[in-house]
């Protein structure tokens, strides 16, 4: 599913221009990270993609679905939105009526719920947590019954805003292999994130923003390179491409596979 | 003499059988800049509200040991004087701003109209915080109108405007970008250079070695390791026991096999550390 993006502008009610012409086509499948500083735009931009805002000039386009023309509720079979806060996104009793809520507003049948619920608490590692009150979760594994319940919408596209906020090396693993697995899938997802380490051992291409327009565009390597330019949007390179960068190294190196080979020569 | 002084503190949240905290003894001087590290569901949240008074004062449960800060002892205190010792920022911002004000300005100065500082003192003191942390210019937007990283750049003002002796910090820049983290972690090492003591509960590593003079590693409620952060962040039992490090001390661990790392230095925790290394076997 193609996502593209015309000359978006969004101004908020209260008169904040928060995007300013941002023009950007997402191809079917690709793993897109998007960082930039706090108030850039990043959220804003991602909620236009399932409808929950909607441009105020420009254009969204999911598919051969204009956003400007299509419910919410319909384009959640194509988008699916995991909240910054799952805390403002979670609110049934249990886990496993949580997970099978959004499939079954997508009206699927009951033995197709069944296996996608199956499936997504497997994948986020809940499959023992079925029955329990989210709210009775750490916040940890709430994000993570968040998570669930978008992945067993089987939408094309997954967007996370903010996956790793808060949690601890484990459980950032964990996310790791959900986006790894959606890859597999041919999902396309798209993660909004400020750890930067984690975009770069996990996404192939970076968008950054800056005060609402787009400040980069491209791999992983050739945006981490450029730290000066980072730096208009408050993001630092991450830990290795930096210490590559201080120790001469000739090529943008990203992961400690790639430092540490770069460094043998 | 230790300025907050936790003595064989246990805790128990109401109706639960297992201790969150388990038999923690910390001495913090006057000044000094802690960092608690922990997996998730240490205990790292329940220390900070037990130094912020809210255990046992609001969560009630079951509080036993000694907690001290500046001498006086929390469970002989009321919350309404143990707070003008100490300052907690929450981890997460919307559950911190009151909802009771229109503007960030008027959030920061909510504190002090409660403890009823004069008007002029006020406005300065106010001015003076949202320059330090760099808010000058979200001043007169809503709290709410604001971006997750920004609503904690004003949580965090309106403890630090309080000027707390005690600071207590819950993940203060979880959300907040990374040149953004750097800067919020400078504000604090300055806090604490003028008097401050700090205490906060955190996941970013790289920063912590940079600005902290000691790291508390807590797991399942109990002291693991505590020390210089150049000795507990370098230790193998963090990778054992769920700890995340930063890249420059696996990096170079990894290194050690293949020989690119000097065995005789110690791993790094901090970029200049890491440069210093590997530089030298260049």
């Amino acid at each position: 599913m193609k996502i593209e993006i015309k000359d978006l502008r969004y101004t908020y009610p209260a008169g904040v221009e928060a995007l300013r012409g941002i023009s950007v086509n997402i191809d079917p499948g690709e793993q897109v990270a998007m960082v930039g500083q706090n108030g850039s735009g990043k959220t804003t931009l991602v909620k236009h993609l399932n409808g929950l805002l909607q441009p105020t000039s420009g254009s969204v386009l999911i598919g051969d679905w204009n956003t400007k023309k299509v419910a919410v509720a319909k384009l959640a079979a194509r988008v699916g939105y995991v909240f910054q806060n799952p805390d403002e996104q979670l609110f049934s009793s249990n886990v496993g009526v949580e997970v099978a809520f959004g499939p079954r507003n997508l009206g699927y049948s009951a033995e197709k719920i069944d296996a996608l619920v199956k499936d997504a608490l497997t994948l986020t590692e809940l499959s023992d947590k079925t029955g329990t009150n989210p709210y009775d979760l750490s916040p940890t594994w709430r994000k993570m019954v968040a998570l669930a319940s978008i992945i067993s919408m089987d939408s094309d596209i997954v967007i996370f805003d903010e996956p790793t906020t808060g949690q601890d090396a484990l459980s950032v693993a964990r996310i790791a292999h959900v986006v790894a697995e959606l890859k597999k899938r041919g999902k396309t997802v798209i993660t909004i994130t400020h750890d930067i380490d984690f975009c770069a051992e996990n996404f192939e291409r970076v968008v950054a923003l800056s005060k609402g327009q787009i400040l980069l565009d491209g791999p992983a390597n050739e945006v981490f390179g450029q730290a000066d330019v980072l730096a208009q949007t408050y993001v630092d390179p991450p830990q290795l491409t930096r210490l590559g960068k201080r120790l001469g190294l000739k090529e943008t190196v990203r992961n400690q596979e790639e430092f540490l080979a770069a460094f043998k020569k | 003499m230790a300025f907050v002084n936790l003595q064989n503190v246990t805790y128990k949240y109401p109706l639960t059988e297992a201790p969150v905290l388990s038999n923690i003894n910390l001495e913090v001087k006057e000044g000094e800049f802690v960092a608690v590290i922990g997996p998730n569901g240490a205990g790292k949240s329940t220390l900070c509200y037990t130094l912020a008074g809210f255990i046992p004062h609001f969560f009630k449960g079951e509080l036993d040991g000694k907690v001290e800060v500046a001498g006086v002892d929390l469970k002989s205190s009321a919350l309404n004087e143990w707070v003008r010792n100490v300052g907690l920022a929450f981890q997460n911002p919307f559950n911190q701003i009151s909802g009771a004000k229109y503007t960030v300005f008027e959030e920061i100065a909510f504190g002090l109209e409660n403890q009823g500082v004069p008007r002029d003192e006020m406005n300065q003191r106010v001015e003076e915080v949202l320059t330090m942390t760099g808010i000058r210019d979200l001043a007169d937007r809503s709290p709410y109108s604001l971006s997750g990283g920004q609503q904690q750049r004003v949580a965090l003002t309106s403890i630090l405007v309080m000027q707390p002796k005690v600071l207590v910090l819950d993940e203060p820049t979880s959300q907040m970008d990374p040149i953004g983290t750097r800067e919020v972690f400078g504000v604090i090492r300055q806090m604490a250079e003028r008097g401050m003591t700090v205490i906060m509960a955190e996941h970013k590593v790289e920063w912590i070695a940079e600005f902290a003079d000691r790291v508390v590693a807590l797991k399942d409620g109990k002291i693991l390791l505590q020390g210089a952060p150049s000795d507990v962040l370098t230790s193998r039992l963090l990778s054992e026991n769920g700890f995340g490090i930063s890249r420059y001390t696996s990096t170079a661990r990894e290194a050690l096999k293949y020989d690119l790392w000097p065995k005789r230095l110690r791993l790094p925790t901090t970029l200049q550390e890491a440069v210093d290394g590997f530089g030298g076997k260049k």
